[in-house]
């Protein structure tokens, strides 16, 4: 793939410098106040991008968003943040269009896994990207009026452009939205939209790139057998896609020619709440992304917020008490995640919910431990701009007060010690046993799904996924947050790039958490008593203008959030652009070259082992 | 051997059908009735699966545990304004919602037209509260907390899931039983377990405002979650008598604090004796108020 030597650079400035050497005039300094990156005129972006990648290392491009900045400076623009999968920090470039008739070059060709997330930047601003193969809208449907992530569009229940919504307070008698939103009036159609011939036109779009013009073809194969071409939808309510997701599979007899993942039926527009939203609203939204992992997700959505508070004056970071908790709880969620993906990839393979059951009894223990402390097992909430929601509680004491008051009640750090100690290693060696050498699963997964690492990388795979196509790549190392610089722990990497592999990764990743939490348990014991917050806690912050792009390393792969706080000078309230570059999402536009030339029954293990959430893939 | 590991996951299987019924030949088949089971089935000393047989038995619910907001009020008994709003009206509750689904109306004096610290109505729309907890965290006056019950499931949505103000008052004794810890915590915070409104009210009025105390704190009705145990039963455990003895010294050293001038509190925290250690006694939990008291001082002395 790389034709010419990698250009020598240290740092991101080194870099840029030479790419303003090599493209005088097409390249400019992104000098708006909290930003960062370069300005690339869209006419040159495809070269701009293919140097980057080429010869200057950058082949893994992250995220590619876009942003409206309507009554700002009247223009759109989409923000790609481009890697090293050797690690280091961003280099961000921008590519400006204007409003009225947006279009940039699309950059299908240089990074595949820009797909899907340029069709999102269609659906969801209605850019254009002329290149691209399949622009067609991915979250929403085709009868859908608007293109709703546009400041100037309104949903049917609008009532303000920001919270808090002056209704609630001082007057604040209620009303329910029905009640002024009459039902049947909140849908509009596109002019053009003939709704009689509804299901033609959205079907239509979905199967005319699968190259067929009828559903069936009889075709001969090699051995002169006769068999069908013929076009099967898998889902969307379907147990095996893990929520409501569809797969559009092309067969040949049994056998996969194409597959085209459909999505959107669970597309709540997460990111027009999110720009309603003050930035604090947004962190018990974000445990609704990937509700597996809510701790993760509020991590990484503190960091974005603290990227851009840092700037201001009166900043505090987190203290190193706040720090370990969150590196706890992050932990802990990778290692209740992997439980379920393992627990399901095997319902997946037909072992039905006995794995699974074994595999989430443990994460049963974790989540009564999150309850105590941060009060709900899945929905945590529990991250803050500068530290945490509480500090853990000293006993985790139950009542069952609905019921007849009995109790349980243990030490903390007590319970704690003996669930990382004991339990959780207990239980990933039983898994190990139970699972591994099963000659049932070693011959449907080997050698099924596989995934090469230059493919892996191209398509923005991300965490288990990548790391299981032999690249070892992860954000904890690669672009270090909070404490994990000071812990000792490997980043966990497989070679085969197939559905076993990506197994055993997940037993690897979930052992390397253990030895993580096994070292923060002193830090914990040490800090004790010590604050959890830095300064006072804010409710409704005034953040700094700005760009920030916060990522971690979730259970599911690399989770950012790119938040831009503009618009009011003194420091807006609430986020004017809130982007969520969600693993699931995007790891799922390798999942059709994955399936091809393998059967229909492995498409549904290929799918558990990429491990998506519908939650955070739809938002 | 082809099948080896086959029969290794059989293994695991069986073990795990074999320990779901230890319990129940450990306790002869009577493992749900014994109480004192109750914490080890749902903890870590858990053996096998087993199953929560709701609703016939609950699980045991934290004391953080947040499920739909609840407005505190002054218990019944209260000697000055029993059943008074702790509720200012301020409407940083509505503020910090995230789905923006409080309503309060401010009250204001009908004369002078003057706002007055009282809601003259509260509206929470359970439907769409998402059960985060900001309400209860952001509220300067405590006056809104998060509920335990999450049994809410009703046949009517449309009368039953917009929660006024009624609905949703529940007396602070309520609050202290379900967080007996949190509760403590924050009144040592307020200085007391009177609303500092409230407080400024009754002064305004000639009435005198009660000093908030420990006793008047804790010597009301204990939280049923923690019932004091009968005067004999206390001297036939000496565990118990000791700790009771401390706190009976820790009240007497707190009021005696009280009465004299303002106590610095790192100096008072020097003077008092360590508390013990958490040694526990017996397999029995334990809460030592003691610690606790002297750990939120600690805090507090090293903020201010």
């Amino acid at each position: 793939m790389v034709d010419h030597p990698i250009v020598e650079t240290t740092d991101i400035k080194a870099a840029v410098d030479a790419l303003k050497q090599k493209f005088p005039d097409t390249i400019q300094d992104d000098t708006r106040q909290g930003y960062g990156g370069i300005i690339v005129d869209k006419n040159h972006l495809v070269e701009v991008a293919a140097a980057l990648r080429d010869e200057y290392g950058f082949d893994y491009l992250s995220s590619a968003t876009a942003v409206d900045y309507f009554g700002i400076s009247d223009h759109m623009e989409m923000v790609y943040h481009a890697y090293r999968t050797s690690g280091g920090p961003a280099l961000v470039f921008k590519a400006q269009t204007s409003r009225d008739n947006p279009e940039i070059p699309s950059l299908i060709n240089i990074w595949p896994g820009v797909d899907f997330q340029e069709r999102e930047a269609w659906d969801l601003y209605g850019i254009r990207f002329p290149g691209h193969p399949n622009l067609k809208r991915i979250l929403l449907w085709e009868g859908f009026d608007g293109h709703p992530m546009r400041k100037d569009w309104q949903e049917a229940y609008y009532e303000e452009d920001h919270k808090p919504f002056e209704s609630r307070w001082p007057d604040g008698w209620v009303h329910r939205a029905e009640e002024r939103n009459v039902y049947g009036k909140n849908v509009k159609y596109p002019a053009d939209f003939d709704l009689s011939k509804l299901s033609d036109k959205s079907e239509e779009s979905l199967y005319a790139d699968l190259g067929l013009g009828v559903s069936i073809q009889e075709l001969t194969d090699e051995s002169h057998i006769k068999t069908d071409r013929l076009v099967v939808n898998m889902g969307p309510h379907h147990p095996s896609t893990h929520g409501v997701f569809r797969m559009i599979v092309t067969l040949n007899g049994e056998t996969i020619e194409t597959l085209e993942p459909v999505m959107g039926y669970l597309h709540r527009n997460h990111e027009k709440i999110g720009e309603r939203n003050t930035f604090l609203h947004n962190m018990p939204f974000t445990d609704r992304l990937d509700y597996l992992s809510s701790m993760g997700n509020n991590l990484g959505y503190a960091l974005a917020v603290e990227q851009l508070l840092a700037n201001g004056a009166r900043y505090q970071p987190p203290t190193y008490r706040a720090e370990c908790i969150r590196v706890l709880m992050v932990e802990l969620t990778r290692i209740v995640n992997h439980y379920w993906a393992i627990g399901f990839l095997l319902n997946d393979l037909g072992a039905f919910f006995t794995p699974a059951l074994y595999a989430i009894a443990e994460r049963e223990k974790i989540l009564d431990f999150f309850e105590a402390t941060a009060g709900s097992r899945m929905m945590c909430n529990y991250m803050r701009f500068g530290g945490v929601f509480k500090d853990l509680p000293e006993r985790i004491r139950g009542v069952a007060s609905r019921m007849n008051d009995l109790v349980r009640d243990y030490n903390t750090m007590e319970y704690l010690t003996e669930l990382i100690n004991e339990r959780i290693p207990q239980s990933i060696d039983e898994l190990d046993e139970y699972l591994t050498d099963s000659e049932i699963i070693k011959s449907r997964t080997i050698g099924v799904g596989y995934l090469p690492p230059e493919m892996a990388i191209a398509y923005s795979t991300a965490g288990p996924l990548l790391r299981a196509s032999g690249v070892p790549y992860d954000v904890r190392r690669a672009d270090p947050y909070s404490i994990y610089p000071e812990l000792d722990f490997d980043v966990a990497v497989r070679y085969n790039g197939d559905i076993y592999d990506r197994y055993l990764i997940r037993l690897d990743e979930m052992r390397e958490s253990v030895r993580i939490l096994k070292q923060i348990l002193p830090r914990l014991e040490r800090t004790a008593g010590e604050p959890i917050f830095a300064g006072s806690k804010q409710h409704t912050p005034r953040v700094p203008l700005g760009e920030a792009y916060g990522r971690v390393e979730n259970p599911k792969g690399e989770l950012g959030f790119y938040v831009v706080s503009a618009g009011d000078e003194k420091g807006p309230q609430n986020p004017w652009r809130y982007h969520v570059r969600a693993p699931s999402f995007i790891s799922l536009t390798a999942l059709g070259p994955m399936c091809i030339g393998h059967k229909v029954a492995d498409v549904v293990a290929i799918l558990g082992s990429i491990d998506i959430v519908l939650g955070e893939t739809d938002r | 051997m082809y099948g080896q590991g086959i029969l290794k996951g059989l293994w695991v299987t069986f073990r795990h059908f074999f320990n779901t019924y230890v319990d129940d030949i450990r306790y002869a088949g009577r493992k749900y009735f014994r109480q004192e089971n109750f914490p080890i089935r749902q903890g870590l000393k858990a053996q096998g699966a087993f199953t929560v047989q709701y609703p016939e038995e609950k699980l045991a619910v934290p004391e953080r545990f947040r499920f739909t907001p609840f407005l505190v009020v002054n218990d019944p008994d209260h000697p000055e304004a029993p059943g008074e709003d702790w509720c200012t009206s301020c409407g940083i509750c509505a503020k910090v919602c995230p789905p923006q689904c409080i309503w309060i109306v401010r009250g204001s004096d009908p004369t002078t037209g003057r706002p007055v610290p009282q809601p003259v109505a509260f509206f929470i729309d359970i439907d769409i509260c998402m059960n985060c907890g900001f309400c209860a965290e952001f509220c300067p006056f405590d006056a809104i907390k998060m509920d335990h019950n999450y049994e809410l499931a009703s046949y009517d949505r449309t009368t039953h899931h917009i929660h006024d103000k009624q609905h949703l008052s529940k007396p602070l004794s309520y609050w202290k039983n379900i967080a007996p810890t949190t509760a403590l915590e924050e009144a040592v915070a307020r200085g007391g377990w009177e609303h500092p409104d409230v407080l400024k009210a009754m002064k305004k009025a000639g009435q005198t405002a009660v000093t908030p105390t420990w006793e008047n704190m804790f010597a009301k009705p204990e939280p049923p979650a923690k019932p004091l145990p009968p005067a004999d039963a206390a001297d036939a455990d000496p565990a118990k008598a000791e700790r009771l003895r401390k706190r009976e010294e820790a009240l007497a050293r707190k009021r005696a604090a009280e009465v004299g001038e303002p106590v610095q509190p790192a100096v008072e925290a020097a003077e008092t004796p360590a508390p013990a250690p958490a040694v526990p006694t017996g397999d029995k939990p334990k809460f030592d108020k003691q610690a606790m008291l002297e750990k939120i001082r600690q805090r507090k002395a090293d903020k201010g």
